[in-house]
Formats: structure tokens, C-alpha cells, sequence
């Protein structure tokens, strides 16, 4: 890991401010998350304070202090999903993985987002899981949906 | 390839005369797949269709041509409109019209092809037609463009939408794309393209309206070294998703669109701002820009026309009030994106100091239109006031869904008849909501006025990005008013008093009216209204005395709904209703007796022991007691519990 964090600055050399937030974007996408490690390491590479990082990673909601679990739950909370009925599709994620939405459960398995808008309005509630649309999804088949989830990560 | 690529460059993109000779036209129609002796079938593969399973579709007709069809071609083009008919699939055999299909999963691929190519297209699923000169007819089918849905679009910005590959910039270049932009730095000075677009009448499509050949101007008279111009594709509103389709559909135009606008206002440096979790577009984006930059189209010195461009792609780390200028100007400076007192307006001073133009996806779209067909063509298409046309991304309770785009003049009530063809499953219009988060609940009192930058002004009525929300009897707007609430204090940046607390005090005002009281005595009903009373108040101090547009426009679909739903906020404080059955604070459950065979789930379901009873007896639910969270309804096998 370390050496990816090199790799990646490196590509930024010249050390500018506005390199800051394409260079923690990219650390994220290699890494999964900023560690404290990288966060550091930024900071020293840019002449900036950590705090001063820390400062500006948490205002942004792209970026994560911890690693996300080894499946992303993305669901949709747009205009068009909220009418027909996310709020209760969120609400039973939070109540069947014991999360809340930008966590990660204490296994490492799973972890939530709540996203405004993936497109799929019309077939509204969308859930996004491992690459695959869930649509119409309603709360009661939540549990099951975990649960074959569970069967991946076990099967895996 | 390479022979391709020379042929486009030399005798297309460098082809002085506006009529292309017949031998070139004969080249780029093979490009273009118009005439083929082989069928060609075209699938949509924008976000929108993937998420109705358009992958699956692509993959079981990919298989289904190996095995049946060798010699057809696949194309995945992008999105042509109605988001309920995806996946939508194109057939055109050879020398017939192209046929359009809806819904078309992955098991109907077989009988459909089966079908289509033993010339019986008699499907329950077929759209329409679309034809050109030269095609067979099908007979008795109809037109693409008679369909409702259509007719009563002006597809101009759109027109390319679906009709293409958009990873293929041949075929961009072959449908006449790219031909403009050369022209422009060829012949046309600074000046003259903003001239151009200035008297053409376009104005700001992200809301305001501004007269963007104006905007070009002041950044091209501030006297500085440098020059930057960013699109703004930060289209993070709820339920809005136009942009996106845009970039998905038709990535070529918007980087064409992009040059014009970076030459007229003497930037060297051009860069897309693009929302993170765009899903497709990023790299759709990506690959049109690497493909212009393989044939020349940005980079140093341009066709020997003495001008340099670079269009560069940063992703926006998620956070809604970059969308506004000054907050996105911080943002790609490394900073925390907070907006700044304007003035200085960025034309003036944005991204390091230096002149910056900042344009919405949609301008951008209409600007290669505008330096094709002139700025006469431009004006004689929509008002007067507001020439052109509008793209709306309509979602909700609609009968049809997806991205339109409307001649401006057109009156909202047209959009919701003719385009949308009403509500869904028989309900009641309630109203629509325009420009996402901080839009305005509009009833059908104002349904009749036109889409025009003035006139909805005038009726206080925002245009907004193109966020058109139908919403029916089924939403509560008491629900609704704390949804967008939520969404704005969750995406308030923190810097002005009256946005950062002003929101979080509207939010639990609101919160405590969906819910029922815990204790009913101390005059509870009273402070609630008064809590309402209150919001009026906190609406007008952030109004007023907040910086940037988040802010003052936060309170905006409150203020309406209150204006034209009073009533129902009074039912939810006074009589603990709502009349949608929405807000699950305000539900109370009754057991019906006939249908109760005292299973005793629900009773042991039940967090706050309101169910009593005797096993195989009906149960009864104590009023007092029930918080309406809705468990004993979700076990019920019987269906025995049902909603007061």
C-alpha cells in the first residue's frame, strides 16, 4: 500500500494546492479509503498541514476514513426513488446490517451509501450491489437480498 | 483505421466548402450506417437502460446474431428519451425503415428477432418507425415522431441523443460533427464568436438565464495572461439527471461545444467539471476526449490555426454546493468548496485569479448548433425573450418518465398532458416541482405558464436545471417539503449562520409535525403551529441573509407548499392525518376482526406492547399506546391490519 502512495504522488510532482483533491480522489480509488498513514503523507508532499487535509477530506462526502466493505451497498435516495418508497428500504438496511449509511460493518463485509439519483427513476427504489441494479426494491425483500450477499462474500 | 481517420481529417474536418462532394457523403453514409446491405440493430446503454437490464439484453442479442445472424451488426447507442421504455432496442434491416422496440429484456430478445427478421414485426412491444428518404416504408406503422410522447418535443440539442455510438468519434464526424469548430478557429476572431452567440439570444440554461455571449465578452475584455472555462456537469440534484444523459448520449458535442466556448473566450485550458459516481459518463467523457485528441481536434497548435487547447476532466468529491460558481472555482483550487461574495463575478477573477467562464451542460450543447445554422435559426426557434429550447428530466408519478426537450413558449400544462400523457395508475394531479431541491411546488392554478426565462420569473416560478417532478395524491407534501430539507441541511456548507442553523431548525420543525406528540397534554398542537408559524420567520431570515443560492433559496419548497398545501400541513397538527398515508408517525392501525385469526405474531412483533388479546381470538391494538411503526402491518399474513 505504501508503495502505491508513492506511486501515485509521484505522478503529482510539481506539489501544487490544486493538486490536492485529485491526488486524495486517486489514493481513495487505489486504496479504498484514506488512511492516516496517506493522509500524513499528503500533507508532507504538499507543504500543507494534516489538519488542514482532514479539514477538507471530511467536508466532502466522496471520501472515507475507513475501508468500505467488501461489498459497497449504494442505494438511491432521489426525488423519484424517495416517492416511491426508499426511506423504509433505507431504514431496513440500517436495521438488518446495524449501520448507518457511510459505515462499514465490524466484519468488514458490508458497508452503505446513500446516493442522490443513479438514473432509474422510473423504476424507483434503485439499490446498486456489486455491480448489479435492484429496482422496485421493496423493504421485506431486503433480508433476502442480504442474505444471498452473506452467501457471496461465505462462497467467495 | 488509420486510412479512416486521414480520409476524416483531410476531406472532411479540412473540407472548406459547406456541401461535402458526393463521393466523401458516400463514405460517411457507410460510416454512418445509413445504407448497409446487413441489419443493423442498435441497443441503448445509458445509465437509465442499464438499470432496466439493458447489459443483459446487449449480451442475449449479441449471442442470438452469432448463432443466427452472423453478418448483422451490434451498435450500443445512447438514450432516445422515455426512461419506462427501457431497454430500448432498434432494428433496421436493409433498405427499410429503422423500428423501434420498448422493454425489451433479455428473454424477449429471441421472438422478437425471430420475428423481425422473418419480416414479422407484428410485436406487442413495437414502438414506432423512423424513417429518412430512400427507406421502405413499413406500412400501418406509425412514426416515431407522431408518438405523444414526441410530437410535442423539439428534439434539437437531443437530436443526436441515441441515433449514435457515442465512443465513436467517426461517426460523430461523419453525422457533420467537429466540421464547425474547425471552421470557427478557422475563420471566426474572439469577437466575432461571442458577437455571434450574443445575438443569437442564449441564455444560461442552470437557471439564472444570463446572456451567455454577454458572459463571454466580460471574460474576454478582463485583460489577463490566462483564461479558463469550465462546464459545469455537477448536476447533483435529486431526481435530476439530464446532464448526465447528455454526456452518456453524446459526449462529442459537448467537447465540441466546449472548444467553441474555450476559443471565444481566449482559454487555453478547458475543463469539465463532472459529478463523482456519474456512473457511465466519466468514462464515456474520457474516451471522446482521448478520441479528439488523437485526431487533433485538442492539443497544440490546432490545424495549424495558431491555437491551443487542453480539456481536462476533474471530478467533483461530492458535495452539492459546488454546483454554485464560486463554491466549484474553490473546490478545483484545493479548497474547501465554500462560496464567495460576488462580486468579483469569475469572469472577472475565478479559477487562480484569472477570468473564468463557467457554463451548464445544456448551453454548452446549444453553442456548436448556434455557429452551424446561425444565430437567425437560433432566435426563430422558441420566445422571444428566451430563444431555443429547454430539457426537462421528468420523474415521478408521470405515466412516462425520462429526458425530454421542449420549444420554449410551451406551456407546462402541454408537458404534463401531452408528453407525460398524465398520471400514473388513474391517481390525482397534485402538482409539479421544477429545479430539484429548491424548487417550487407548482399547482394547477399556474400549469399554464409557458417555459420562458421572464414569464416564470414574473410568476415567481424558477426555471431551474430542468428538474420537472410530477407528484400525485400519493405523496404527502409535508413529507416531501422534509425530504428536500433534509437533503439541504445535509449538503449546507457550513458559512452562512442563517443557511447552517436556519435548515436544521426547518428540518426538526418540520420532523415534529410527521410526528404524533409523545405527550398530549401541554398544548403540544399549539407550539406545533406555532413551530409552523416560525418557519415562515426562519424562511425569510435565510432568504435575505444568506450568501450564496443554496441558502436563499432553501426555504423555497416550503414557502410554496405552505402557500398552496395549507391545509394539509393543518391537518397533520390539528387532526394527526395525513392524507396520503405517508407519514408513518401520523398512521394508526386498527385489527380487523373478521379477517384476525389470533396468530399472536404481530403481538410479539409489536416494540411497544400495544397488542393485547387471547391465542385464536382477534386481537385489538391500544391506540395510546401504538407509535405507528408500521411491524405488525409488515407481518401480518392475513392481512388483517389495516391503515386508519
Amino acid at each position: 500500500m505504501a508503495e502505491d502512495l508513492e506511486v501515485i504522488i509521484k505522478k503529482y510532482k510539481q506539489g501544487r494546492r490544486e493538486d490536492l483533491i485529485p491526488l486524495l480522489q486517486e489514493i481513495q480509488s487505489a486504496t479504498g479509503y484514506l488512511s492516516e498513514e496517506a493522509v500524513v503523507r499528503v500533507g508532507s508532499h504538499l507543504g500543507l498541514s494534516t489538519t488542514k487535509i482532514y479539514g477538507l477530506a471530511t467536508f466532502y462526502d466522496q471520501f472515507r476514513f475507513f475501508p468500505a466493505g467488501k461489498i459497497n451497498i449504494r442505494i438511491c435516495n432521489g426525488t423519484s426513488c424517495f416517492m416511491n418508497g426508499s426511506q423504509a428500504v433505507i431504514e431496513k438496511f440500517r436495521e438488518e446490517l446495524r449501520i448507518a449509511p457511510g459505515q462499514t460493518t465490524r466484519n468488514g463485509n458490508f458497508s452503505f451509501d446513500i446516493v442522490t439519483c443513479m438514473g432509474g427513476c422510473f423504476h424507483g427504489p434503485v439499490v446498486l450491489v456489486n455491480g448489479e441494479y435492484n429496482i422496485r426494491l421493496r423493504p421485506e425483500q431486503v433480508p433476502d437480498l442480504i442474505k444471498r450477499l452473506k452467501y457471496i462474500i461465505e462462497n467467495d | 483505421m488509420e486510412d479512416l481517420k486521414t480520409f476524416l481529417i483531410q476531406k472532411v474536418l479540412l473540407f472548406e466548402s459547406d456541401t461535402l462532394p458526393a463521393e466523401t457523403d458516400r463514405v460517411l453514409q457507410q460510416v454512418r450506417r445509413d445504407k448497409t446491405d446487413v441489419a443493423v440493430i442498435h441497443v441503448s446503454s445509458n445509465t437509465s437502460s442499464l438499470i432496466a437490464g439493458a447489459d443483459k439484453t446487449y449480451n442475449s442479442i449479441k449471442s442470438y446474431i452469432e448463432d443466427n445472424e452472423p453478418d448483422s451488426v451490434l451498435v450500443k447507442v445512447g438514450c432516445v428519451g422515455p426512461a419506462n421504455y427501457e431497454p430500448v432496442v432498434c432494428v433496421q434491416l436493409p433498405g427499410k425503415n429503422k423500428l423501434f422496440f420498448r422493454n425489451i429484456t433479455e428473454e424477449k430478445v429471441e421472438p422478437l428477432l425471430n420475428g423481425v427478421f422473418h419480416n414479422d414485426i407484428n410485436n406487442e412491444d413495437l414502438l414506432g418507425q423512423v424513417g429518412s428518404k430512400g427507406f421502405g416504408l413499413w406500412p400501418g406503422i406509425p412514426f416515431m415522431n407522431d408518438l405523444p410522447f414526441f410530437a410535442r418535443q423539439k428534439r434539437v440539442v437531443l437530436g443526436n441523443c441515441g441515433c449514435y455510438d457515442p465512443e465513436s468519434i467517426e461517426e460523430y464526424i461523419a453525422r457533420g460533427g467537429y466540421r464547425t469548430f474547425i471552421k470557427t478557429i478557422r475563420h471566426y476572431t474572439y469577437e466575432e464568436v461571442c458577437d455571434i452567440i450574443e445575438r443569437s439570444g442564449l441564455r444560461g440554461r442552470s437557471g439564472g438565464g444570463y446572456l451567455t455571449g454577454l458572459k463571454w465578452k466580460q471574460a474576454l475584455n478582463t485583460s489577463s495572461n490566462a483564461r479558463f472555462m469550465i462546464c459545469n456537469a455537477k448536476e447533483s440534484d435529486p431526481g435530476s439527471f439530464s446532464d448526465r444523459t447528455i454526456l452518456e448520449s453524446d459526449p462529442h458535442r459537448l467537447i465540441e461545444g466546449m472548444a467553441i466556448a474555450a476559443y471565444a473566450t481566449g482559454a487555453s485550458s478547458a475543463i469539465l467539471y463532472l459529478k463523482c459516481n456519474s456512473g457511465h459518463a466519466r468514462e464515456r467523457v474520457q474516451t471522446a476526449i482521448d478520441k479528439a485528441r488523437e485526431y487533433g481536434i485538442i492539443g497544440h497548435n490546432i490545424y495549424s490555426s495558431g491555437y491551443n487547447l487542453d480539456i481536462t476532466v476533474r471530478i467533483e468529491p461530492g458535495a452539492f454546493v459546488c454546483g454554485e460558481e464560486t463554491a466549484l472555482i474553490n473546490s478545483l483550487e484545493g479548497k474547501r468548496g465554500m462560496p464567495q461574495l460576488k462580486p468579483p463575478y469569475p469572469t472577472a477573477s475565478g479559477l487562480m485569479g484569472k477570468p473564468t467562464v463557467i457554463n451548464n451542460v445544456e448551453t454548452i450543447m446549444n453553442v456548436p448548433l448556434i455557429m452551424q445554422n446561425g444565430p437567425e435559426w437560433f432566435r426563430s426557434i422558441g420566445t422571444e425573450k428566451s430563444p431555443g429550447t429547454k430539457i426537462f428530466a421528468i420523474t415521478g408519478r408521470g405515466r412516462m418518465s425520462g429526458v425530454v426537450e421542449v420549444e420554449m413558449g410551451i406551456s407546462l400544462k402541454t408537458i404534463l398532458d401531452e408528453i407525460v400523457d398524465g398520471i400514473r395508475d388513474g391517481k390525482e394531479f397534485k402538482a409539479i416541482q421544477l429545479g430539484g431541491a429548491q424548487g417550487m411546488f407548482i399547482t394547477n392554478e399556474y400549469l399554464d405558464t409557458p417555459v420562458d426565462f421572464d414569464e416564470m420569473r414574473s410568476r415567481g416560478i424558477g426555471m431551474g436545471a430542468g428538474g420537472f417532478v410530477v407528484i400525485d395524491e400519493s405523496t404527502c407534501i409535508v413529507d416531501m417539503v422534509r425530504y428536500y430539507m433534509e437533503f439541504i441541511r445535509n449538503e449546507s456548507c457550513g458559512k452562512c449562520i442563517p443557511c447552517r442553523e436556519g435548515t436544521g431548525r426547518m428540518l426538526e420543525i418540520l420532523e415534529s409535525v410527521i410526528r404524533k406528540p409523545a405527550n398530549e397534554e401541554s398544548g403540544t398542537t399549539l407550539e406545533r403551529f406555532k413551530g409552523v408559524m416560525q418557519l415562515e420567520t426562519i424562511s425569510t431570515v435565510m432568504k435575505d441573509a444568506s450568501l450564496c443560492g443554496l441558502g436563499q433559496t432553501a426555504p423555497n419548497p416550503f414557502v410554496s407548499a405552505l402557500k398552496n398545501f395549507r391545509e394539509e400541513f393543518e391537518e397533520h397538527i390539528f387532526d394527526r392525518k395525513c392524507r396520503a398515508n405517508v407519514c408513518r408517525g401520523l398512521r394508526t392501525f386498527i385489527i380487523n376482526v373478521e379477517k384476525c385469526t389470533g396468530c399472536t405474531v404481530c403481538a410479539g412483533k409489536c416494540p411497544v406492547n400495544a397488542i393485547y388479546g387471547t391465542r385464536l381470538q382477534p386481537f385489538f391494538i391500544v391506540e395510546d399506546k401504538c407509535t405507528g411503526c408500521g411491524i405488525c402491518f409488515d407481518v401480518c399474513k392475513f392481512s388483517a391490519i389495516i391503515v386508519k
